[in-house]
C-alpha cells in the first residue's frame, strides 16, 4: 500500500494507564472513503484523536503522504492538510457561523472563499450572522464539516457525523458526504450508523476492543451477517 | 443622608474607579478564560506599572513617555513571565497555578520594596490634568474626569482588538475551547503568549494611570486584585463584556456606599456578589460550565 495517502502503522494509544489501541494499522488511499466501524468503546474515536495528534500514540507510526506526522502537535498536523471533525462538533458558541469559518481558514494555505463553502451548505449562508450556540444539531454538524472544507483539508476525519440527528438531516449529510467523495476528497469516517456509513464508503475497517478485527468492502460486510452481529451488534 | 452634590461626586468617583477596575479585570479575565490560569500576580503587575511610571517620570518628567515606556516595559515583563514560568503550568492543576502566580506576586512586590523601599512614592498629575473641572454645581478634579475618558478609550481599543481582528478571533475562540483552536491549525501556545502579555499590559497601564491619584507603594495591588476577582465573578469568568460591566457596577457600589459609610463599601460589594451568585451563578455575561 505504498500509494496510501494516510497510513497508520501499528499504533498503541493510552488514556493515562489504560491501553486503548493495540497495534492498530489502517490505510486510506487518495480519494478513498474509508469507514471505521465498531461497537461503543472499540477505540474508533481514539484512533481519530491519535491521527490528529490530540492524543499522541506511545508507539507506532502515522504517515501522511509518506511523511511521519506522529508526535506533532494538532496544529502542525492540521497545517499538513488533515482535519478532524470531532464527535462533539466543538462549534464556538460565542462566535458567529461566519467567524467560526474565518477562524478555521486563518492558517490554511489554500483556504476556500466563503461562497464556495456556502454553496455546499446554503443553510449556513442564511445563518451566517447567528451565534454558534443558536444553531440546531444539524446546522452545527454542517458548520463542523464546513470548517474542514474551508481549510481545503486533504484528509477529513469525520467522527460520528450523524449522531443524534433527525433522519432527514442524516440523509442530507450523507448526500453531502457522497458529493465530497465524488469530488475526490479523502475521508475516514467513524460511525455508529452502519447503514449510513456503508452507503458512501469504499472500504471498511472494523475495530473490536482496540484491535483491528476485519477489513474489506461494504458489500462483503453486508454479505456476512455473522460478522455484523459479532462486531457491530446488528 | 449625604447631600446631592456629594452623591453626584461619588457617582463620578465610582465611574473613575469602575472604568479602572474594568481595565484591570479585563486583563485578568481574558488570561483566565484563554489560558485557564487564575493570575494571582495581577495585582503585583498593576503595582509594577505604577512604579515603572514613577521611574520614567522621575527621569524625564514626561507623563506620556511614562505611559509609553511603561507599557513597553510591561510587555517585556509579560512575555518573560509567560515564557519562563506560566507556560510550564498550563497542564498543571489549578492549585499549582495559583501557588506559582501567588509566589511570583510576592517576588515582584518584595523586589520593588527592596529597590524603592516601603515608603509611598508620588507620581505628579500631568500638566493637562491639573486643576478642577466645573460640571454644573459640581467641582471635580480634572485628571479624574480625563482618566475616565482615557480608560474608556483603552477599553474600546481592547474591544476592537478582541472583536475586529484575527488575533481577537483566536483569543475569543480560545476562551471557549483552546484545544479545538489547535485542531483548526492555530498555534495556541503562541496565542497564549500574546494574551498573557496583553493582560499584563492592561494591568500595568491601569497602575500607571491610577498612580497620580493614589500613593504608589509596594502593596497597592493587593486590594485591587481582590476587587478584580469580585468583578470577574460578577461579570462572568472569561467574559470581556462581563469585566467591563462588572467593573462599572463594582466601582459604583464601592463609591456610593462610601458616601454613606466607607466602612461598608467592601461589605456591600461582597453582598452584591453573593446575591448574584445565588441568582445567577455563572455571572452576568458568563455561560454555565465555562472555564
Amino acid at each position: 500500500m505504498s500509494t496510501s495517502l494516510l497510513e497508520i502503522d501499528g499504533i498503541n494509544s493510552y488514556y493515562g494507564d489504560s491501553h486503548i489501541l493495540f497495534d492498530v494499522s489502517l490505510q486510506v488511499g487518495r480519494n478513498e472513503v474509508v469507514a471505521l466501524l465498531g461497537r461503543n468503546g472499540a477505540g474508533k474515536t481514539t484512533t481519530l484523536r491519535s491521527i490528529m495528534g490530540v492524543l499522541a500514540p506511545r508507539s507506532g507510526a502515522i504517515r501522511l503522504d509518506g511523511k511521519p506526522i506522529h508526535g506533532l502537535p494538532p496544529f502542525e498536523i492540521a497545517r499538513r492538510g488533515l482535519q478532524l471533525v470531532p464527535e462533539e462538533r466543538a462549534i464556538f458558541g460565542q462566535l458567529t457561523v461566519e467567524e467560526n469559518l474565518r477562524l478555521a481558514a486563518l492558517t490554511a494555505p489554500n483556504a476556500w472563499p466563503l461562497d464556495r463553502v456556502y454553496n455546499f451548505f446554503p443553510r449556513l449562508k442564511e445563518r451566517r450572522r447567528s451565534g454558534g450556540r443558536q444553531l440546531s444539531g444539524g446546522e452545527q454538524q454542517m458548520l463542523a464539516i464546513a470548517r474542514a472544507l474551508i481549510r481545503d483539508a486533504q484528509v477529513i476525519l469525520l467522527d460520528e457525523p450523524f449522531e443524534g440527528l433527525a433522519p432527514l438531516i442524516v440523509r442530507d449529510l450523507v448526500r453531502v458526504s457522497r458529493e465530497l467523495a465524488a469530488q475526490g476528497r479523502t475521508i475516514l469516517v467513524v460511525e455508529q450508523n452502519v447503514v449510513a456509513a456503508l452507503s458512501f464508503a469504499d472500504r471498511v475497517y472494523v475495530l473490536n476492543n482496540g484491535h483491528m478485527a476485519w477489513e474489506g468492502t461494504p458489500g462483503a460486510l453486508r454479505a456476512d451477517p455473522a460478522l455484523m452481529k459479532a462486531h457491530l451488534g446488528i | 443622608m449625604p447631600s446631592a452634590p456629594l452623591l453626584l461626586s461619588q457617582a463620578f468617583n465610582g465611574l473613575a474607579l469602575g472604568t479602572l477596575l474594568a481595565l484591570v479585570s479585563s486583563g485578568l479575565t481574558i488570561i483566565l478564560g484563554t489560558l485557564g490560569v487564575l493570575n494571582f500576580a495581577h495585582g503585583a503587575l498593576f503595582m509594577l506599572g505604577a512604579y515603572a511610571m514613577y521611574v520614567v517620570i522621575a527621569h524625564t518628567g514626561s507623563f506620556l513617555l511614562g505611559i509609553l515606556v511603561g507599557a513597553m516595559f510591561m510587555l517585556v515583563v509579560g512575555v518573560l513571565l509567560e515564557r519562563i514560568l506560566i507556560r510550564l503550568f498550563y497542564n498543571r492543576p489549578h492549585e499549582d497555578q495559583i501557588l506559582v502566580t501567588f509566589g511570583a506576586s510576592i517576588v515582584i512586590v518584595e523586589a520593588v520594596r527592596a529597590v524603592f523601599g516601603g515608603n509611598s512614592q508620588h507620581v505628579p498629575t500631568p500638566g493637562w490634568g491639573e486643576g478642577i473641572a466645573r460640571i454644573g454645581f459640581l467641582f471635580y478634579p480634572l485628571y479624574r474626569l480625563e482618566l475616565i475618558g482615557i480608560i474608556a478609550a483603552l477599553l474600546l481599543l481592547l474591544y476592537l482588538i478582541l472583536y475586529r481582528t484575527s488575533i481577537g478571533l483566536v483569543v475569543r475562540a480560545g476562551i471557549e475551547d483552546a484545544r479545538m483552536v489547535g485542531i483548526l491549525g492555530i498555534n495556541v501556545q503562541r496565542a497564549f503568549l500574546l494574551v498573557f502579555a496583553i493582560g499584563v499590559v492592561a494591568a500595568g497601564v491601569s497602575g500607571m494611570l491610577y498612580a497620580p491619584i493614589v500613593s504608589v507603594q509596594p502593596d497597592m495591588g493587593g486590594n485591587f486584585l481582590v476587587e478584580a476577582f469580585v468583578v470577574i465573578v460578577i461579570g462572568g469568568l472569561g467574559s470581556y463584556p462581563g469585566a467591563v460591566v462588572g467593573g462599572l457596577i463594582a466601582g459604583e457600589i464601592i463609591s456610593i456606599t462610601s458616601a454613606f459609610d466607607s466602612a461598608y463599601s467592601d461589605v456591600m460589594l461582597y453582598a452584591v456578589m453573593a446575591l448574584l451568585l445565588v441568582l445567577r451563578p455563572q455571572g452576568l455575561f458568563g455561560s454555565e460550565g465555562r472555564v
